[in-house]
């Protein structure tokens, strides 16, 4: 064991602790702890760490505490222990003990991200808000189960806190205890961010310029600016602290980070405009060359004169970029690298491209002033190629040699330029190694044998809890309806034969009252007797008459497309009141004759169904699209109708809309047709289903899109209203609905 | 009998030739052959015409078609007065008659029955039947028809019919070359010629933009307004702002898209 200096004794004293790890950095953390505390703040700490040993949670959160709290107490002052310590007070009476260690832990980077005392207060009642929430017990009293995610919270606090303000973390957690309180892997997995809902709402929450949002202008921007254009993929940097990616190019796409925050007074979309210029210049102006021959050194300086050199082209080309590239590239000082001790090739090479950049640069190292002289005088004569570049680069290198470029310590701070690419396309490379990507290339796409239905889409929900979506929460799968036997509804159609004809009649009136009267008319095929009187009169008058005397027609036809919408779940199945079919048949018959209607209408219609089997498994069955015709493959599979499942009716009409919306016409209209409320098995609150689909109602309002329900429900008074306003007809007696719907349907669009 | 003068042009329009359009025009003219000048808005099709009735020394009657033009208003009507009725020429008629070059601008927008009148003016008849009036033009010796559309824009139902179409000979316009452009732009206005190529520059970002949310691109006539406005002492980012970011489009992604070219090429 190592012994205590004598000066340390009274401290280690108080202390009072046992465990021999804590002994043996004692006396550096009390060396560090006298420098950096008051003598009240000393006591404090020495007082409180004698707690955190005594706590019975082993040496870890005391060994922490030593080392650490002087470092915190410099960034948020001393004042902050007693707010800690409640909270960890408050962990140790409930039985989230084991999170205090990974507390602790985290301590120092959420210091750095948090230095304000007012932060640093409001993150620890968020933390201990958040432990209230998820911490179980089982009789309400007591609180028997530790909070299973504040461990995994505390490991990742890091990143999150890189990535989101204060208030975004806060939304993000109360998203997770909001949905994974009572189901603790997943909540492990939504604050360890390993779920998927998880990393898309820390990806609504975040600070800075997605790229999601901006991808149509940096589109328009390649495409206006500089006559290019690429697939724009996103990669994240958030789960990468160490190795941050690098933009690059290839020929699948352009590859950015899909946030930027600004940074030096550039705003996050300049920053996006300046790495895509870059890149354009590179694509326009570079050559790639074999990188056999050079050592690895020449080839980092050759990427660094190269970017300097393209550049200098695509200022030449738009020179308000030189504003954008002044500021976002680093300005290293020139005596920031110690060449004794760390290898400064990167250094050299940064301040040879800002010198190069920059005019007025403030260099003084006669190389870096000669090099950037040579660079410029040789742009002027030619604007060189890569070839070129790179032997420059290459007299760069020897004239700048130095013992301690071989160093293993390379300096790095302010040589990354954030807007440059990595170059993977400067290089080409006679012996294949690592770096190059063949083995992409040679990959074979596995013949898919489930290939039958469409890939899912996936659809926000509303939560009306917080009245924000639930992002890509609902799979739809959309599939063609089996097929069955055609005749059958025909049969259904015969059977119907006298409806059907006093339907016709109804039809007949509704039929395009195509011929329009326009009137005032100075030529038309009629004259327009009223006004031919008055002009007449005024003429007899003496005054000027109008001669705008005649009248004409215009034709104008219906234009209304209607999609219906068929809830198949299982209690279709059910036997209707007062009547030997099942409800399933009765929709069927209705459904025919429906489209038998608007088919002799000439209105485009198509018809789908759905059901779900919880929020993974929409199912939309196509029965007939806009532009199938009204034959025996879509009697087929309206005749194979089947009910199962349950009915999750805001996705369905989501992406039921997305077909109608593409549709050229005047009114567009979406019937419904359902037997009971929106209800899933994965939903236990019934109440966030019906809310959901008068989302999507005002969504479809949104698109000019009218919905319309037709209730089979008789008790559905007690929820149609709060999903469809007005727009619902109940159909009580379900007998009637062959009936009724075909008629509902004339009404509406008469 | 009308003024002929006051349909003459007396001044020289300024024109710059993209190609040889001059030539293929005079040639229609000497033949008398109807001619069609296509061409996306504001690249100087009107101009051209203008400067060719100039430089031949002809009288040129313009009319700007539209969707409620009738027939009548192309050929003539009779008026009410106190007296009875009066018969009044359409410009049409006039140019029939005075032999000038009657130049209907955007044709595509007046309706189809409308411009079927012009017809058996566009073949070897050269004859203007006046059925009101009971009276049949012959054509003066100098008339010739000429038609301008714009086939960018306009929607399916807005074409010209075959029977039309195949009645003229046709000159296609497109904005002309960067650096014609640029020299237009300078004698048009005066600016120098520097100030002029940036102005196209931000033409042509605006113009490769054309399909993906800009139904048309910067036109030549935007790009002299731009640069009227900086000879006027106008700031060069705001007079593009205003003269040619700002008049086509609402879209704000195209907008901001279009105003960082403007300071990419203002540095």
């Amino acid at each position: 064991m190592k012994t205590i200096p004598e000066e340390l004794e009274v401290y280690w004293q108080q202390l009072d602790c046992g465990f021999p790890r804590v002994a043996e950095v004692f006396a550096d953390c009390m060396q560090e702890a006298l420098v950096r505390l008051s003598g009240e703040g000393v006591g404090a700490y020495i007082e409180y760490a004698r707690f955190l040993g005594k706590m019975g949670r082993g040496a870890e959160p005391i060994l922490i505490f030593l080392e650490e709290w002087p470092g915190i107490a410099k960034k948020s002052g001393e004042d902050a222990l007693p707010a800690i310590a409640e909270c960890i007070r408050r962990m140790y009476k409930s039985p989230n003990g084991k999170a205090i260690t990974p507390f602790l832990q985290s301590l120092p980077s959420v210091v750095r991200r948090l230095p304000a005392r007012q932060q640093l207060q409001e993150y620890l009642n968020l933390i201990l808000e958040f432990m209230e929430r998820t911490t179980g017990s089982i009789h309400g009293i007591h609180q028997t189960f530790a909070s299973p995610g504040l461990p995994a919270l505390f490991k990742q606090i890091a990143p999150l806190l890189a990535q989101l303000s204060l208030a975004g973390l806060k939304s993000w957690v109360d998203y997770g205890v909001r949905y994974y309180s009572d189901h603790p892997e997943r909540q492990i997995d939504y604050f360890s961010l390993q779920s998927a809902d998880s990393r898309a709402v820390l990806q609504r929450e975040r600070h800075g310029t997605l790229l999601m949002d901006n991808e149509r202008k940096l589109d328009l921007y390649l495409r206006g600016l500089w006559q290019d254009e690429d697939l724009l993929i996103p990669y994240s940097n958030m789960f990468d602290e160490l190795r941050q990616p690098v933009p690059y190019y290839d020929n699948l796409g352009i590859r950015l980070p899909d946030v930027y925050n600004d940074m030096h007074g550039i705003s996050g979309i300049d920053r996006y405009r300046a790495t895509l210029a870059h890149m354009v210049g590179h694509r326009r102006w570079s050559t790639a060359i074999f990188a056999d021959n050079f050592s690895p050194f020449q080839r980092m300086a050759a990427e660094f004169l190269e970017d300097s050199r393209v550049e200098y082209l695509v200022m030449r080309e738009y020179p308000g970029l030189r504003r954008l590239f002044m500021a976002l590239h680093p300005a290293p000082a020139e005596d920031a690298c110690d060449p004794e001790t760390e290898s400064g090739v990167r250094h050299r090479l940064t301040m040879l491209s800002r010198a190069i950049l920059d005019p007025q640069h403030i260099y003084k190292n006669t190389h870096v002033i000669e090099f950037a002289q040579r660079f410029h005088t040789l742009m002027q004569e030619s604007d060189m190629n890569t070839q070129e570049i790179a032997s420059l680069a290459v007299s760069f290198v020897a004239r700048t040699r130095r013992q301690g470029d071989q160093l293993a310590k390379t300096h790095f701070k302010d040589t990354v330029v954030s807007y440059r690419d990595d170059n993977r396309q400067m290089w080409h490379f006679i012996e294949e190694d690592d770096e190059g990507e063949v083995v992409d290339q040679h990959r074979k796409m596995e013949p898919n044998k489930d290939l039958e239905g469409l890939p899912p889409r996936h659809y926000h929900e509303w939560d009306y809890n917080n009245q924000s979506y639930r992002p890509d929460w609902v799979s739809v799968y959309e599939a063609l309806h089996p097929r069955g036997n055609a005749a059958d509804i025909d049969k259904l159609l015969a059977k119907h034969a006298s409806l059907a004809k006093r339907l016709k009649k109804m039809l007949d009136l509704l039929k395009p009252q195509d011929k329009v009267r326009i009137r005032y008319q100075e030529e038309g095929s009629e004259l327009d007797l009223d006004v031919a009187l008055r002009s007449l009169i005024d003429f007899k008058g003496g005054s000027s008459p109008d001669p705008r005397i005649n009248m004409s027609h215009k034709t104008s036809g219906r234009n209304i497309a209607v999609m219906v919408l068929l809830d198949l779940s299982q209690s279709l199945n059910e036997m209707a009141a007062g009547s030997n079919q099942s409800i399933l048949e009765l929709s069927q018959e209705a459904v025919s004759l429906l489209a038998w209607a608007i088919e002799k209408l000439g209105d485009p219609f198509a018809i789908a169904g759905f059901h779900s089997n919880t929020r993974h498994d929409v199912r939309y069955m196509h029965i007939k699209g806009f532009s199938e015709n009204w034959n025996d493959e879509v009697k087929g599979r309206l005749a194979a109708m089947e009910a199962s499942y349950s009915t999750r009716m805001g996705a369905a009409m989501r992406h039921a809309s997305h077909y109608l919306e593409k549709q050229q016409a005047d009114k567009k209209l979406m019937l419904i047709l359902t037997d009971g409320e929106p209800a899933d098995i994965d939903s236990k609150d019934g109440r966030i289903l019906i809310e959901d689909a008068h989302q999507a109602v005002k969504e479809l309002d949104r698109k000019g899109i009218y919905s319309y329900c037709i209730n089979l429900d008789p008790k559905a008074d007690e929820y149609v209203k709060d999903i469809f306003g007005k727009q619902y007809s109940i159909i009580d007696k379900v007998a009637q609905l062959p009936e009724k719907l075909p008629q509902l349907f004339i009404s509406l669009t008469k | 009998m009308t003024d002929k003068d006051q349909y003459k042009i007396h001044q020289e329009p300024f024109y710059q030739a993209q190609g040889n359009e001059v030539t293929l025009y005079e040639a229609a003219y000497a033949a008398r052959l109807p001619v069609m000048v296509k061409g996306p808005t504001g690249c100087g099709k009107s101009r051209f015409i203008e400067y060719m009735a100039w430089k031949l020394n002809k009288p040129l009657i313009t009319v700007a078609c539209n969707e409620d033009m009738t027939a009548s208003d192309l050929v003539g009507r009779y008026l009410l007065d106190a007296n009875g009725t009066r018969w009044l020429d359409g410009p049409l008629t006039m140019a029939a008659r005075i032999g000038a070059i009657c130049y209907l601008d955007e044709i595509v927008e007046a309706r189809q029955d409308t411009t079927v009148v012009i017809h058996p003016l566009t073949d070897h008849r050269r004859t203007l039947p006046l059925d009101k009036k009971g009276e049949l033009i012959q054509a003066h010796p100098d008339f010739q028809l000429v038609i301008s559309y714009n086939p960018g824009y306009q929607s399916l139902l807005k074409d010209l019919k075959q029977s039309t179409k195949q009645r003229f000979t046709a000159l296609d316009f497109d904005y002309p070359t960067s650096k014609l452009e640029t020299e237009i732009l300078s004698k048009e206005t005066g600016m120098d010629a520097e100030i002029c190529a940036k102005l196209v520059k931000i033409g042509v970002a605006a113009r490769n933009l054309k399909g993906h949310g800009l139904d048309e691109g910067v036109s030549t006539r935007l790009l002299v307004y731009a640069a009227t406005l900086i000879k006027g002492g106008v700031e060069p980012r705001d007079a593009c702002r205003m003269a040619l970011v700002r008049p086509i489009t609402d879209d704000a992604d195209i907008r901001d898209t279009l105003d960082h070219a403007i300071d990419a090429v203002f540095a």
